[in-house]
C-alpha cells in the first residue's frame, strides 16, 4: 500500500495531473481497499470522460490521523469489478458513476440509479432505459421484505411540512421498520455540468445555491479550489472573516436543528426559541454581508465585505446576547427534562462500527464516538492557527447527534469571539485571482455545519475547468439514515431524520 | 396590524433595484455583461431590470460607473403580474388585493401547501421562518398544511426540476378549486440560476398559473410576509 500512496497533497493543495499515480483498474481497486482497511476514508471518487471518449477514475482517500490526502487515478472502459463488495463506503459512488457514464461496476450488490436522468455518454443505460425514454425519479426496483405480517409504506417526494422532496420506501413489521430505502433525485438541477468550461459569471452562484443552506461552506470549498488553482494567496484577515462567517452559518443551523429535534417529541419551549434564535444567527450573517445565508460574502481571492470598527462590536453584542443566554437558557432545558430525554436516548442509535464502514462524516460521526472534523485533521486558512476542539458522544443515538450539536454551538460562539479580536487588521483585496493553471487537480474540503464538504477542480490544457466534482456531506450520511431507522418505530422517523437533517438538494445537484 | 413600525433590515441589505435612466450612458452594457442571470436588459436605449430573475447580488451595481443601478433597502418587491417586476425607474406596482369573492373566501383563513421543486431550501428557510414566534404567521390567519386536500393553494420554491414536475402538478390538482398559487424565489419565478437547464423548468409559470409572484434569491421573510398580507389585503 505504501508504494502506491507516494503521492499526497494538504487540503486545499493542487497537483499536476501527471503526477497523479495512474494505476491499472486492479491496483486502483485493490489500492482503495487496503487504504480504507488501514484508516482512509473515501473522500471522493468520480469519472472523468475526455472528449475522445477515454474514461478515468479518480479516488481521493482521505487520512484523518495524518491529515493527508492520497490522490489516484486508472483508466476505465465500460466495466469494471465493483470495489463495493471489498468496500461498502464505495456503494453510492459506483451508483452514480454507473448513471453518469454508463460504467457497469461488476457485482455491485445494489445497483440502482441515484439520480434519474440519461447517461452523459453515448452509451447504452446501465439499467436499459431508451434514450429517448423519460425517466421518471423513483422508478426502480426496491429491496422488499416477505412476511404475511409486512407491509409497505411509501413516503413522498412531496412531505407534509415545508421540506425539500425525497421518496421513503419503509419495510414494517408492525410498528418496526425491518427496512427503509431511500430515493432521491428529484431536486437534480444538473449543477456540475454547467460548471464545466468555467469559471464564469453564474459559477459562484451554482455554489452558492447547490445547497442554499450551506452557502458559505460551499461557496468557501470552491473559492480555495480556484486559489490554489490560480496559485493566489489570501490574506489572514480575510481567512478571519471566512472562518467566521462559517461558525455562524454552523451556529443558525444547528440551533434550528435542535429546535426542531424539541418540536418533534412535541417540546414546544425550546422549539419556539430555538427558531427564533436561530434567525438572529442569520441575521449576524446578514451584519456582516446584507443576505441571511452569506449570499455574495464569499469571492473567489476575497470577501466582498469588510468587518470592521462599529460592526464587530454590534456582531459581538449580537452573539454574546443571543448566545452566551438565550441558546443556553433554551438547549439546556432539552436535557433537564426527562419526556425529552427518553425519546432522544437509544432513539435511531448507529454503531461507530458501521459508521466507519460506510464512510460516515460530521455530526453524525461524531456522535458515533469518531473524531472525525475536517477544521481539526484537514486544517486550512484560519483552523490552521486557532483549534475549535472536536466535539463527539459515544451512543450514536439522536441524543448523541443533539448533544454533539450543543458542544459545538458553545464552541463556534468561542471561536467566533476569539477571532473577533484578531480582526482589526483585517484588510480586503479587491477579488481578482487571474487565470487557473493548465492541467492541474485541486481538493479542498471545508467542514459545513453537516459536515465534510469535498470539491475537485480539474483544469484542461488552457486552464478552464474540465471537471468539477463536488460532495455534499448528505452523500455520506443519507445511508446513516437509512440505517438508524432499523428496528426502530417508524413513528420515531421524523425524530431520526431530524437529527441528521440531511441535504436533498446538496445530494440531487 | 403589520408592521406596526417599519422593520429595520440591515445595512448591507440589498432589496428593490432602482434604475435612473438620466445616469444611464445610452450605449453603456456593463451592468448586462456581468448579470449572471441576464436580468437586465437594454431596448432603445431603455434600461430595464427583471426582478424576477434578479439574484440581488449587485454586481451590476458595483460595477456601473454612473451610478445608474443602485438597490435599496425596499424590501417590498411582491407582484400579481410577471411584467410588473420589469423595473425601468424608482417606481413598482405593488400588489393588489384578491377580488371581492376570493378574498371573502381566503381573506381571514388561507391554507397553503408548500411544494420545494428543486429549491436549495434557502428560499424554504425563509418560509419556514414565517410560522416561529417572530413572525407568527398564524395570527394572519395564514397557516401551512400538511395535504394538498386541506389546502387553498400552493406555495411553490424551486425552478421546478424535471424531476419534480409530475408530483407539482398532481399535488396542484389535489387542491380543490378555487385556489390560489404563489412563487417564492426567483428560481419559482424564473428558473433564476438554472435559467435553461435542460434538468428543470423555467419557473413554475411553465406548469401552472401563478397568482403571486415574490423575487428574492431568497426573498427575505419580510418581503414573502408582505407578499401575502398584501394579497390578502390586509395591508394597502
Amino acid at each position: 500500500m505504501q508504494d502506491i500512496l507516494s503521492v499526497s497533497v494538504y487540503n486545499g493543495q493542487a497537483i499536476d495531473l501527471q503526477e497523479i499515480p495512474q494505476l491499472s483498474i486492479a491496483q486502483f481497486r485493490a489500492a482503495i481497499i487496503s487504504a480504507v482497511e488501514s484508516g482512509c476514508r473515501i473522500a471522493s471518487l468520480f469519472a472523468v470522460f475526455s472528449k475522445t471518449d477515454k474514461g478515468q477514475l479518480y479516488v481521493v482517500l482521505a487520512h484523518d490521523d495524518t491529515g493527508k490526502l492520497y490522490i489516484l487515478s486508472a483508466d476505465v472502459t465500460d466495466s469494471y469489478p465493483s470495489i463495493t463488495t471489498d468496500c461498502l463506503q464505495a456503494h453510492l459512488f459506483e451508483r452514480e458513476i454507473a448513471e453518469q457514464w454508463a460504467i457497469r461496476p461488476v457485482g455491485h450488490p445494489c445497483l440502482k440509479p441515484v439520480r434519474f436522468h440519461q447517461p452523459y455518454r453515448d452509451a447504452p443505460d446501465i439499467w436499459g432505459r431508451e434514450k429517448n425514454e423519460k425517466i421518471l425519479p423513483s422508478v426502480m426496483e426496491f429491496f422488499q421484505s416477505d412476511g404475511d405480517e409486512i407491509h409497505e409504506v411509501a413516503v413522498g417526494p412531496v412531505h407534509a411540512g415545508i421540506i425539500e422532496p425525497g421518496h421513503f420506501r419503509f419495510q414494517c413489521y408492525g410498528e418496526n421498520v425491518v427496512n427503509l430505502e431511500i430515493s432521491l433525485g428529484f431536486q437534480h438541477r444538473g449543477i456540475e455540468r454547467s460548471l464545466i468550461g468555467g469559471p464564469n459569471k453564474r459559477t459562484l452562484h451554482y455554489m452558492e445555491t447547490l445547497a442554499g443552506d450551506t452557502t458559505v461552506g460551499h461557496s468557501s470549498a470552491y473559492c480555495h479550489i480556484l486559489e490554489s488553482l490560480a496559485e493566489c494567496s489570501i490574506s489572514p484577515g480575510v481567512q478571519t472573516i471566512r472562518a467566521i462567517a462559517l461558525e455562524l452559518e454552523r451556529l443558525a443551523n444547528h440551533t434550528g436543528d435542535l429546535g426542531a429535534l424539541a418540536g418533534d417529541v412535541g417540546f414546544l419551549p425550546t422549539a419556539s426559541f430555538c427558531g427564533r434564535i436561530r434567525g438572529d444567527f442569520l441575521n449576524m450573517t446578514a451584519l456582516i454581508c446584507g443576505n441571511r445565508f452569506g449570499r455574495g460574502l464569499i469571492r473567489p481571492g476575497g470577501v466582498a465585505f469588510d468587518l470592521k470598527n462599529e460592526r464587530v462590536w454590534q456582531l459581538l453584542e449580537k452573539l454574546v446576547r443571543a448566545a452566551a443566554k438565550d441558546v443556553t437558557v433554551a438547549v439546556n432545558l432539552l436535557w433537564n427534562n426527562p419526556s425529552v430525554m427518553a425519546r432522544f436516548e437509544k432513539t435511531g442509535t448507529v454503531s461507530s462500527e458501521l459508521c466507519r464502514k460506510l464512510g460516515f462524516v460530521g455530526v453524525a460521526a461524531r456522535a458515533c464516538g469518531i473524531e472525525c472534523d475536517t477544521r481539526f485533521n484537514f486544517p486550512f486558512g484560519t483552523f490552521q492557527f486557532a483549534h475549535i476542539p472536536v466535539s463527539t458522544w459515544h451512543t450514536g443515538d439522536v441524543f448523541a447527534r443533539a448533544y454533539v450539536r450543543w458542544l459545538e454551538i458553545q464552541r463556534s460562539i468561542t471561536f467566533i469571539q476569539n477571532q473577533i479580536d484578531m480582526l482589526h487588521e483585517s484588510k480586503i483585496e479587491k477579488p481578482e485571482i487571474g487565470a487557473l493553471a493548465p492541467e492541474k487537480l485541486a481538493v479542498c474540503l471545508v467542514e459545513g455545519w453537516r459536515g465534510e464538504i469535498c470539491h475537485v477542480g480539474i483544469t484542461d490544457v488552457e486552464g478552464h475547468i474540465s471537471h468539477y466534482k463536488i460532495v455534499d456531506p448528505s452523500f455520506h450520511n443519507w445511508t446513516g439514515l437509512a440505517m438508524a431507522l432499523r428496528e426502530q418505530q417508524i413513528s420515531d422517523f421524523p425524530l431520526c431524520n431530524k437529527s441528521f437533517n440531511l441535504s436533498y438538494c446538496g445530494f440531487d445537484l | 396590524m403589520f408592521p406596526k413600525t417599519e422593520p429595520e433590515l440591515p445595512e448591507r441589505f440589498c432589496g428593490r433595484p432602482t434604475v435612473n435612466p438620466v445616469k444611464c450612458p445610452i450605449d453603456c452594457k456593463l451592468c448586462i455583461d456581468v448579470c449572471p442571470t441576464d436580468a437586465l436588459k437594454k431596448e432603445n436605449g431603455i434600461l430595464t431590470v427583471d426582478l424576477g430573475r434578479c439574484l440581488f447580488c449587485a454586481r451590476c451595481a458595483q460595477d456601473c460607473p454612473t451610478e445608474a443601478i443602485k438597490f435599496s433597502r425596499e424590501y417590498r418587491l411582491a407582484a400579481r403580474l410577471k411584467n410588473d417586476l420589469i423595473l425601468s425607474g424608482p417606481e413598482m406596482k405593488l400588489v393588489d388585493a384578491l377580488d371581492k369573492k376570493t378574498k371573502a373566501l381566503f381573506g381571514r383563513s388561507l391554507k397553503l401547501r408548500q411544494v420545494s421543486a428543486g429549491g436549495c431550501n434557502a428560499c424554504e428557510a425563509d418560509t419556514n421562518v414565517l410560522s416561529t414566534v417572530v413572525f407568527d404567521l398564524g395570527r394572519f390567519g395564514i397557516q401551512f398544511v400538511a395535504s394538498p386536500r386541506h389546502a387553498d393553494g400552493l406555495l411553490i420554491t424551486g425552478p421546478v426540476t424535471e424531476n419534480m414536475q409530475l408530483a407539482l402538478k398532481k399535488t396542484y390538482d389535489a387542491v380543490p378549486d378555487p385556489k390560489i398559487v404563489i412563487a417564492v424565489g426567483a428560481c419559482a419565478i424564473s428558473g433564476g440560476i438554472y435559467v435553461d437547464h435542460t434538468q428543470v423548468n423555467n419557473g413554475a409559470d411553465t406548469i401552472i398559473p401563478i397568482d403571486l409572484y415574490i423575487p428574492g434569491c431568497p426573498p427575505h421573510p419580510l418581503t414573502i410576509l408582505d407578499g401575502l398580507l398584501r394579497l390578502l389585503g390586509k395591508i394597502n
